[in-house]
């Protein structure tokens, strides 16, 4: 058996053995399958209904928000116009209203816009506030068209809607919801990608101080090169996660479909797409939800999972070299955050760049910039790959990915094989140089 | 005598500082070489050379007529000076890992081992992880794993260190025992007893340069001072004196012994032993004639505080 796979099966059972890594392992599903059916338990349970109080003295506006109790699940209005302003609002805590919506008598109605007051001891929430102002707004809008003699009907009619559709130049039909879709996945992708990256460099980093600090390291590299045990380890490593992974996989989706099926809950793929569907009649929504099932199986799904594959791979064995080395570097975790950071921040600005440059623009110069240098490419070109990226941009950014994996292994392994035999103090950046020279 | 390994030129610097200096030496073939020098004089510096964990800046290491070179890993068994094992893994899972990563095949590897276990008293150690035992049965599973493959060349660093002395004289017989089935042992210690105890060449480091190397008898003749350690029972003690400080350097000797004689220590120079003997033959009873020779302990301190 040649060395390296010696090396690759001793950390990946060390690894796999680990009490901690079985207690992940089935544990982190269960936690994250708990979580998601409370989060579902508790946006399925109705809020106490708030009882707003309307002082209303015009007596144009009360029984609009009267109306809206029949619909309104949150709140309930209340027409106590007739009740004393000040004594209203002296018993406003007493009585358990959550606020009231003084609407004063003004001389003209263009000098009420600004004389509305809500008074309450909570900050009320922003969308009340706004839904409040869009029905008063409406009102008065309609009263001064009438006051105008403007035939209001007449007005409405005129009044244009309009909806972009989208398509391609090869005639498909799209859908703009689709986009949310594109960017759940792409996002889903390249967070999952941080995530292994950090979990499992900070395995690898672990490992390597484990061994400096057990002081077997002198024994291992009198029998093997320090750049096999370097790579062994990374590799020993990355299968355990990918274990570990598709446990994860196959125990979450049982338990969700376990949880569904138990609670009810629809979690199959038209649960995304209710939001965008709702919007659509009864005659629309059979085609509207074909197209969406048939435009999801257009995706690149191809291209999304190779594309995970080959960045998955490139980003965590560059990243893990910077672990690598970092390890071998301190004497203890604590000393290692200094060196840390560096790695870090790529890994953040990726998914920041990723959420922000590439959901706005999938091809805006940031967007193809960032998936183009090696360290943020494996999350930002993940992201762009569901909405389409030309085969030459994916070639000289994976080319690069590459590129820089062997370059950085090399300054890595230097400083790896330096680093696991000094002792005692931490070393600077300066001397982590100084060591690539040796 | 046949040479197994051969040190020529050795130099290794860590930045400015140079860890050895043209360093070279020659391990015969089944000896047990002692590798002697103060802390920091470059000894661990060239035992990772030797080892293939660094490499020299200049000069080479020749083993068995060859150039250093990977595959003279499985020839080579090292117990370095910081002992260390996986904590959390079990005894026997962790030979047969570090003895295959030197080459042995799986079934080759238990044998060995087994029959090691047997040896040294420790079967029932398979099973336990490094964590459930003390330092000392540590480090006998350390010493079973440098020594299973059978290297040629074995380096010892601080072998005993840890150890009980009923174990470290277990170990003691073990490398004697290997040395007989023709192994060659270099032996790096602070511990001049062992040192004149097992080895029968040494070689001497200091500040990065080598000072002094060859057979140990050889070594003590050069470094001897041509004194003996006398004891006499004389009534005339002044008349005794008299005599011998005309002819050689005296001074107060301290060794064991029933009598109430008087010990000196005379250097006798360029004449020979048997002046002085005839001298004090006349003078008074001799209880006591031995030349002094100088122990491994004397000339280390010796060489290394003359040559600061």
């Amino acid at each position: 058996m040649s060395i390296i796979s010696l090396i690759i099966k001793r950390e990946f059972f060390a690894k796999v053995r680990n009490k901690s890594f079985i207690v992940m392992t089935f544990l982190s599903p269960l936690l994250f399958v708990a979580v998601a059916v409370f989060v579902g338990y508790l946006s399925s349970m109705k809020a106490d209904l708030k009882r707003v109080a309307i002082h209303d003295e015009t007596g144009l506006f009360a029984n609009e928000f009267i109306a809206l109790n029949s619909q309104d699940e949150q709140y309930k209005y209340l027409d106590l116009s007739q009740i004393d302003n000040q004594f209203l609002k002296d018993s406003v805590a007493n009585n358990g209203y959550e606020g009231i919506l003084v609407i004063p008598k003004t001389t003209t109605m263009a000098d009420l816009e600004n004389k509305i007051e809500f008074i309450s001891n909570t900050s009320p929430s922003m969308s009340f506030i706004e839904n409040a102002q869009e029905i008063i707004a409406k009102k008065l809008t309609k009263i001064n068209l009438e006051n105008a003699h403007l035939d209001t009907l007449a007005i409405k009619k005129a009044q244009a809607h309009v909806n972009i559709n989208i398509a391609k130049t090869s005639g498909e039909q799209g859908l703009k919801g689709l986009n949310e879709a594109k960017i759940a996945i792409g996002g889903a992708f390249g967070y999952l990608i941080m995530m292994f990256i950090i979990i499992y460099g900070n395995m690898v980093m672990r490992s390597v101080i484990e061994e400096k600090t057990n002081r077997i390291i002198e024994i291992i590299i009198s029998s093997v090169k320090p750049f096999q045990l370097m790579i062994g380890k990374i590799i020993g490593t990355s299968l355990a996660g990918i274990l570990q992974f598709i446990i994860w996989v196959i125990i979450g989706l049982s338990l969700l479909f376990a949880a569904s099926a138990f609670f009810g809950v629809n979690v199959g793929p038209t649960a995304h797409l209710a939001p965008a569907i709702v919007e659509h009649s009864p005659t629309e929504f059979a085609g509207t939800a074909q197209l969406y099932i048939k435009e999801l199986w257009n995706l690149p799904i191809a291209s999304i999972l190779i594309g995970f594959v080959v960045y998955f791979i490139g980003g965590y064995f560059l990243y893990s070299s910077f672990y690598a080395a970092i390890g071998a570097a301190v004497d203890n975790q604590t000393d290692s955050q200094q060196f840390l950071l560096p790695v870090i921040i790529p890994l953040m600005l990726s998914v920041y760049v990723g959420f922000f440059s590439v959901v706005n623009d999938p091809n805006s110069t940031i967007a193809v910039a960032f998936s183009m240098i090696p360290l943020t490419s494996p999350i930002v070109m993940l992201m762009r790959i569901p909405f389409g990226v030309p085969w030459w941009q994916l070639a000289i950014s994976i080319a690069l990915l590459f590129g820089t994996f062997l370059l950085v292994v090399w300054f890595a392994a230097k400083i790896y094989r330096i680093g696991i035999l000094m002792y005692g103090k931490k070393p600077s950046w300066k001397e982590l140089y100084r060591w690539l020279k040796y | 005598m046949n040479t197994l390994l051969e040190v020529n030129k050795v130099v290794k610097q860590y930045g400015d500082y140079v860890a050895l200096n043209e360093v070279s030496l020659s391990v015969p073939k089944g000896s047990i070489y002692g590798l002697l020098g103060p802390n920091g004089a470059g000894k661990t510096s060239l035992i990772r050379i030797i080892n293939q964990i660094t490499l020299p800046d200049s000069g080479q290491v020749i083993l068995d007529g060859e150039k250093l070179q990977p595959k003279h890993v499985q020839y080579i068994g090292y117990l370095p000076e910081e002992r260390g094992l996986y904590q959390s893994m079990k005894v026997g899972e962790q030979c047969l890992y570090l003895a295959q990563m030197k080459g042995l095949s799986k079934a080759e590897a238990k044998k060995q081992l087994e029959y090691w276990f047997d040896r040294l008293g420790i079967q029932g150690w398979w099973n336990k992880k490094i964590q459930e035992l003390s330092k000392g049965m540590a480090q006998k599973i350390q010493f079973v794993v440098c020594v299973l493959h059978k290297p040629k060349l074995l380096i010892f660093d601080e072998p005993f260190s840890g150890f009980d002395p009923v174990n470290a004289n277990v170990i003691k017989d073990e490398i004697l025992a290997l040395k007989e089935e023709g192994a060659t042992i270099i032996f790096s210690t602070h511990r001049m007893e062992s040192v004149e105890e097992l080895c029968d060449h040494i070689a001497l480091i200091h500040k990065s340069n080598k000072l002094i190397e060859g057979k140990l008898d050889d070594v003590k003749r050069q470094h001897k001072t041509n004194s003996y350690e006398v004891g006499i029972l004389t009534e005339n003690v002044e008349g005794l004196m008299y005599d011998i400080t005309q002819k050689f350097t005296v001074s107060p000797a301290n060794f064991k012994s029933l009598n109430k004689e008087l010990k000196l220590e005379i250097q006798i120079g360029n004449s020979l032993p048997n002046e002085l003997l005839n001298l004090i033959t006349q003078r008074g009873q001799v209880t006591h004639f031995v030349e002094k020779i100088p122990s491994v302990h004397d000339i280390f301190i010796q060489t290394v505080t003359k040559k600061v």
